[in-house]
């Protein structure tokens, strides 16, 4: 076989690893000014959360005798006290605290937007493939769930069987799947008349492995870009809980929680207990949505 | 010899709902293939030729159950294929490979080209262990003409050639029996058509493989086919081996193509005849009664809006009442009507 011109100009300046489409995403990600800034916000939260507890001169349980009573005069922000970001109403270390909630209210959004990427990514996929009946039913069998009010059935499991973090993660991963098997569904119904998945289907590969190396793999862009807005979707219902009182249980805390007992509070003139929670909380949601759009145009150069 | 494939009386419909249809109402069909027979041999080409939305991918994929077809797909004499099940005919997949129009289409941007060569041996050879399945995609990598340095590379870095190249490979590691080629080079720049075709002869003579190889233009199949069949809104218009069809087309509808081809000679180039072919392709949904070619046909008359032509010489088959050669009148009458 004699080479072409063509391919041996190829051959000597392109030898070795190829650049894979997410090489190139990448790259588009790392351009982008405000993605970059959504990045580091984000970065800065997480390692708070991770490393907080080891600059706190207080854990989140411990009462400060010393403050309590008089929480609106000693209990302020202040670097001599150890209490950076002051107490709360109870005398307990508000930085503390705030790195304890920022955790639960990280790992609840993760919790719900991976349930939500793993089942929903399936689900969808599936119903979109085999289409037909199969799909007609799946897809009906979201929108009864999706008219069910979510929060009404979240409340109902928490006042039940208790307020626990295993049933919020439950409750939030078993909401946040359905919009994720829409979209997902939608898109499968394009990729699947694409020529690559019928050359699969004709040489005969069957559908889980069609599904599995075929569909979802070109599908991780949308998930990533709506994972990444169901964070923020997730935290909020969290939070939303939270603020109603039937979140997490004391002494454990979240973010919701914090405002929470940070806006009953204000009225005392004690604005550090609202305001650290809600600049970690803003910070958190910041970061993620400049991420998840920064994805977004990475992902589909098409689409600007 | 028996035929390797024994096709008879092909058909595919498509129900077409319309949106507003209640769920009661009858679909109506597009009849995109319609009784469409032919016979082939091992190692040899059939070139199937006709315009766009004629039915041709139709044809391929109902050959392979990829769409549901009715009629009779004899394997080796043996088996009907039309009559398996999904599971049942999985073994044949592997005897019967694609190459798709659209190179890079056909090919998954986030599989690796050796990933993607590998699929078909992954699916149907699973106990061949991973070492001998990347000796296998090298050695066949270098059969096609691409380079072994390119096999971690992705679909997006290659030409439309090379691509199509890569497509060939992956048809060919299971070393099929029939290669079914959807206008392979439809997509390419000429000077690569010509490439591409040379190795698929190069490789047709060498692993002895036969091919249905579609083309919208009679000049691409020419070089590479031993038998050639011309469709036409699901139809076979003609079908004869390619020395009968080339030198004396008996239907309107293949000279009506094959005075569209370009000669390279200028003389023989005007001297040519110029075949008229009036308005376009009749819808599929409500072809014409009779001869469905008769709308654009210059030399229709009464008799051809009644009956349906049915050809029976089996080595040269014409499906027109009025068969042979254009008369000078004709195309006369034409240009002055
Ligand atoms: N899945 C389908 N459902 C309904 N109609 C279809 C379907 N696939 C093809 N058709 C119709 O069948 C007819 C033949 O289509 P086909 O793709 O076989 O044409 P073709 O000869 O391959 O054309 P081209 O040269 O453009 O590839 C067309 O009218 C097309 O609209
Ligand atoms: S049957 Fe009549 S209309 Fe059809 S091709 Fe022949 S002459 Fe033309
Ligand atoms: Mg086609």
């Amino acid at each position: 076989m004699v080479m072409t011109s063509e391919q041996r100009v190829e051959a000597t300046e392109i030898a070795g690893k190829g650049r894979s489409p997410w090489a190139d995403a990448r790259r588009r990600f790392f351009r982008n000014k405000a993605a970059l800034m959504g990045l580091v916000i984000l970065g800065f939260v997480v390692a708070f959360a991770l490393f907080g507890n080891s600059l706190a001169q207080w854990s989140n349980e411990e009462l400060d005798y010393n403050v309590m009573g008089q929480i609106v005069e000693l209990g302020g922000p202040s670097i001599e006290s150890g209490h950076y970001f002051g107490t709360d109403d109870l005398g307990r270390d508000l930085f503390a605290r705030t790195v304890q909630g920022t955790q639960i209210s990280l790992a609840v959004g993760l919790v719900g937007a991976l349930i939500a990427c793993i089942v929903g990514t399936l689900y969808g996929a599936v119903a979109g493939y085999f289409g037909g009946r199969t799909d007609s039913i799946m897809m009906r069998l979201v929108d009864i769930f999706m008219a069910v009010p979510y929060m009404f059935v979240l409340i109902l499991l928490l006042v039940m069987y208790g307020r626990s973090i295993t049933i919020l993660f439950a409750g939030v991963g078993l909401i946040s799947w359905m919009e994720m098997a829409r979209i997902v569904r939608g898109q499968t119904l394009t990729i699947k008349g694409r020529e690559f998945v019928e050359a699969a289907r004709a040489t005969g590969v069957s559908a889980p492995v069609i599904i599995l190396r075929h569909i979802v793999p070109n599908l991780l862009g949308v998930i990533a870009v709506y994972a990444t807005l169901l964070v923020p979707l997730m935290i909020l219902t969290e939070s939303f809980i939270s603020f109603l009182g039937l979140g997490v249980q004391e002494p454990l805390t979240s973010l919701g929680a914090l405002i929470s007992e940070g806006a009953g509070t204000i009225a005392y003139g004690t604005t550090w207990q609202l305001g650290f929670p809600l600049l970690f909380f803003c910070l958190t949601l910041f970061g993620l949505f400049f991420i998840g759009d920064g994805l977004r145009d990475a992902l589909d150069p098409k689409d600007r | 010899m028996s035929p390797l494939l024994s096709v008879r009386d092909l058909h595919v419909k498509f129900p077409i709902t319309r949106a507003g249809d209640m769920p009661w109402t009858k679909p109506r069909f597009l009849h995109a293939v319609n009784g469409v027979s032919f016979d082939l041999e091992p190692g040899k080409t059939l070139g199937v030729v006709g315009e766009s939305g004629c039915g041709k991918s139709t044809l391929a994929r109902g050959l392979i159950q990829m769409v549901p077809a009715t009629g009779q797909v004899k394997w080796r004499g043996e088996t009907d294929l039309l009559s398996l099940s999904p599971r049942q005919i999985k073994p044949y997949r592997s005897e019967i490979q694609m190459v798709f129009q659209d190179p890079l289409a056909s090919l998954n941007p986030r599989m690796t080209l050796g990933q993607i060569i590998a699929e078909p041996l992954r699916t149907h050879r699973p106990e061949v262990s991973g070492k001998e399945r990347r000796a296998r995609v090298a050695q066949m990598m270098e059969r096609v003409g691409l380079l072994p340095q390119m096999i971690n590379r992705y679909p997006h870095e290659f030409s439309g050639g090379q691509c199509q190249r890569i497509g060939i490979a992956r048809a060919l590691i299971v070393e099929p029996k029939l290669l079914i080629c959807d206008e392979p080079v439809s997509a390419l720049d000429v000077s690569i058509q010509a490439q591409v075709i040379e190795l698929l002869k190069e490789l047709q003579r060498d692993l002895g493989l036969a091919m249905i190889f579609i083309a919208h233009d009679l000049s691409v199949v020419k070089n590479i086919s031993d038998e050639v069949m011309v469709l036409y809104l699901g139809r076979v218009m003609e079908k004869a081996p390619k020395a009968l069809l080339y030198d004396n087309p008996q239907h309107p509808y293949t000279q009506a193509l094959l005075s569209a081809v370009p000669i390279p000679d200028p003389v023989a180039e005007r001297a040519k005849q110029i075949v008229p072919m009036t308005g376009d392709m009749p819808s599929p949904m409500n072809p014409p009664s009779g001869c469905v070619f008769r709308g654009r046909c210059p030399r229709a008359q009464a008799d051809c809006a009644e009956v349906v032509p049915q050809p029976d010489d089996d080595l040269h088959r014409v499906a027109c009442i009025h068969p042979g050669p254009m008369r000078d009148s004709e195309l006369a009458q034409h240009a002055a009507g």
